[in-house]
């Protein structure tokens, strides 16, 4: 049976530094005394995160490094405590049954955090064993789920000499290791070669048609949009967006993007754009910028120069982009997802 | 509690020690046994310690192999998986409850600080013989008295390994552990110090006199020692304030 994911309203606010992947796998700073009466300062990760994920379904949250993908995951894998708010994997509360979900999920943290002391064979087993596999089906999987992974060859050596794309090829296997009705990938493909890349997107894609639901977050915008069935753009702990790529994208007004440079501000001048045929929105940015969403692109280009010329203002810069999430993002933060 | 999973790491554990075996052999045995040599051996054959002293010194040096094996079985492990790596998060989302992570550690701890403890009998009493006086006559009550000075060392490793930094680790040995043995009572009975009465005193709130004042006791009950009764009602206490802090801290350390 498979089961989904909802949330309600879900706040996590940490006293002290966060740990660089919520639960998943950070240092350990050392708490800082508060000299007198110095407020703790306090960072917001969430920010009242509701999120209805239907079973069976790809799922994918889209934001830029601290938006509070992470801390999402570890709530929802009992790992970070939440301050506010409820969740639940199927039927069940996450912080109220905790053995009941763990037993549903599978895990893969964005930085691996294998086993050391095993070799790839026994950290499989051993995670089969966890989950009370018996001798001969644990054995039986952890081949097959080396063979699929490609690390057959290196089945019997301790973990501690892999790179860091095996050691993360191995973590997906391992949360795969007991079948788990919800997968939930944190960054899955980061520091993996296209190839691998690849390879990850089909068996993931596999694993879905099994009838598995599968969360997963990133920052990279092809990743979201080759995989995922809906998707949430999360940033600053708060959802700011959330559908189908597809639907995402005809969102943003013409779905075209062109981002300008001038040599210098001039209200006037994009007064004038708006009147252009086919712009939607223009927006001025910093450093003289202006960003025109239009339904078309480049046949723009000429008739942008033409009204700077005329103006007598120079265009130093132009860039094109076709309709996709990152225009998304932009559109909604004013922040470019790689910034 | 899910039996299955605790067992499976419990395995996980014998299967990381027995890898380890010939380190642990050593880092177990090779300090105790050199102290045996000197102090037992060497110093008693050149005439400047009593005979005797062959027989008080064994069950303090069993206290210290114990207390020593379970502590840095249990700590140091969780002071190196809870760090950057989180080498325990695979446990931790095993499905149980996370409180039988950390009872699996103390259960590994104690059992391996139990074998450090059988096995530095026969090493030490071969080192030192002959003139080595153990009488066993009340092989239940030492039975007890192991048992709960093992269970206190992974206990004891369990609060410490959870509350220091890997960064600390240098600090906890030379604050903690150091201090802990010499003022422990290991190469001198608790009665030794009745010419430091305040000294005597303030040994007291150290776990490691009532281990080896229990040994001994159970021992070589003919040298002075601490009643049998205080020893187990201050192993006893100690086990649960360092099992209560223990999980208190791994809780803390475990989730954010």
């Amino acid at each position: 049976m498979a089961a989904g994911i909802r949330t309600n309203e879900l706040r996590k606010v940490y006293n002290t530094a966060p740990p660089l992947a919520a639960g998943g796998g950070g240092f350990a700073f050392a708490e800082k005394r508060s000299k007198g009466k110095q407020p703790k300062p306090e960072i917001v990760a969430l920010n009242g995160i509701s999120l209805d994920i239907r079973p069976g379904e790809i799922f994918c949250l889209l934001g830029p490094n601290g938006a509070g993908k992470s801390t999402t995951v570890g709530v929802l894998t009992t790992r970070v405590r939440p301050t506010a708010g409820q969740a639940w994997i199927g039927e069940h509360d996450v912080w109220k049954e905790q053995s009941a979900v763990k037993r549903l999920i599978g895990v893969v943290a964005q930085r691996p955090n294998l086993d050391f002391s095993l070799t790839a064979r026994e950290i499989l087993a051993f995670h089969g064993a966890y989950f009370g596999l018996g001798s001969q089906e644990r054995n039986n999987r952890a081949a097959s789920l080396l063979e699929r992974f490609k690390l057959t060859d290196r089945a019997d050596q301790i973990v501690r000499g892999f790179s860091g794309g095996m050691m993360q090829r191995l973590s997906i296997a391992r949360a795969m290791m007991h079948d788990p009705q919800v997968l939930f990938l944190d960054e899955p493909s980061a520091g993996l070669d296209p190839q691998t890349r690849l390879l990850l997107w089909e068996i993931i894609r596999e694993y879905n048609r099994s009838g598995k639901t599968v969360l997963l977050t990133t920052h990279n915008m092809e990743e979201a949009d080759a995989l995922c069935q809906r998707l949430a753009i999360v940033d600053h702990g708060r959802i700011i967006a959330l559908g189908t790529p597809t639907e995402l994208k005809a969102s943003v007004p013409g779905g075209y993007l062109l981002r300008l440079r001038f040599g210098q501000h001039s209200p006037d001048l994009l007064q004038r754009f708006q009147a252009l045929s086919g712009v939607r929105e223009v927006r001025a940015t910093e450093n003289n910028g202006a960003d025109l969403y239009a339904d078309r692109g480049g046949s723009l280009v000429s008739e942008v120069a033409n009204l700077a010329l005329a103006a007598n203002i120079e265009l130093c810069d132009v860039h094109i982009s076709e309709p996709s999430l990152e225009n998304l993002f932009l559109h909604h933060t004013g922040r470019s997802l790689r910034e | 509690m899910n039996y299955k999973a605790f067992m499976a790491m419990l395995a996980r554990d014998v299967r990381v020690a027995r890898r380890n075996i010939v380190a642990l052999l050593f880092q177990t045995f090779l300090q105790p046994l050199m102290f045996v040599f000197i102090f037992g051996r060497v110093m008693v054959g050149s005439g400047y310690m009593p005979p005797s002293y062959k027989s008080l010194l064994l069950p303090g040096i069993m206290a210290l192999s114990m207390v020593g094996t379970g502590i840095w079985a249990v700590a140091m492990p969780l002071i190196g998986e809870f760090q950057f790596t989180r080498e325990i998060e695979d446990r931790l989302l095993a499905p149980m409850d996370i409180s039988w992570v950390a009872i699996e550690k103390v259960v590994a701890g104690t059992l391996q600080a139990l074998a450090a403890g059988l096995m530095v009998i026969p090493f030490a009493w071969l080192l030192l013989r002959p003139g080595v006086d153990l009488s066993l006559h009340r092989p239940i009550l030492f039975a007890i008295v192991a048992l709960l000075v093992a269970v206190f060392s992974a206990c004891g490793g369990l609060a410490l390994g959870c509350s220091v930094e890997q960064t600390h680790i240098g600090l906890m040995f030379s604050l903690v552990v150091a201090p802990m043995i010499f003022f422990g009572c290991t190469y001198y009975p608790w009665s030794a110090l009745d010419k430091f009465p305040v000294m005597q005193k303030i040994v007291l709130v150290n776990p490691l006199v009532y281990a080896s004042e229990g040994l001994r006791a159970t021992l070589v009950p003919q040298f002075p020692h601490l009643s049998l009764l205080a020893v187990f009602v201050a192993l006893f206490g100690f086990n649960a304030l360092f099992l209560t802090v223990g999980l208190r801290q791994f809780h803390k350390k475990a989730v954010s």
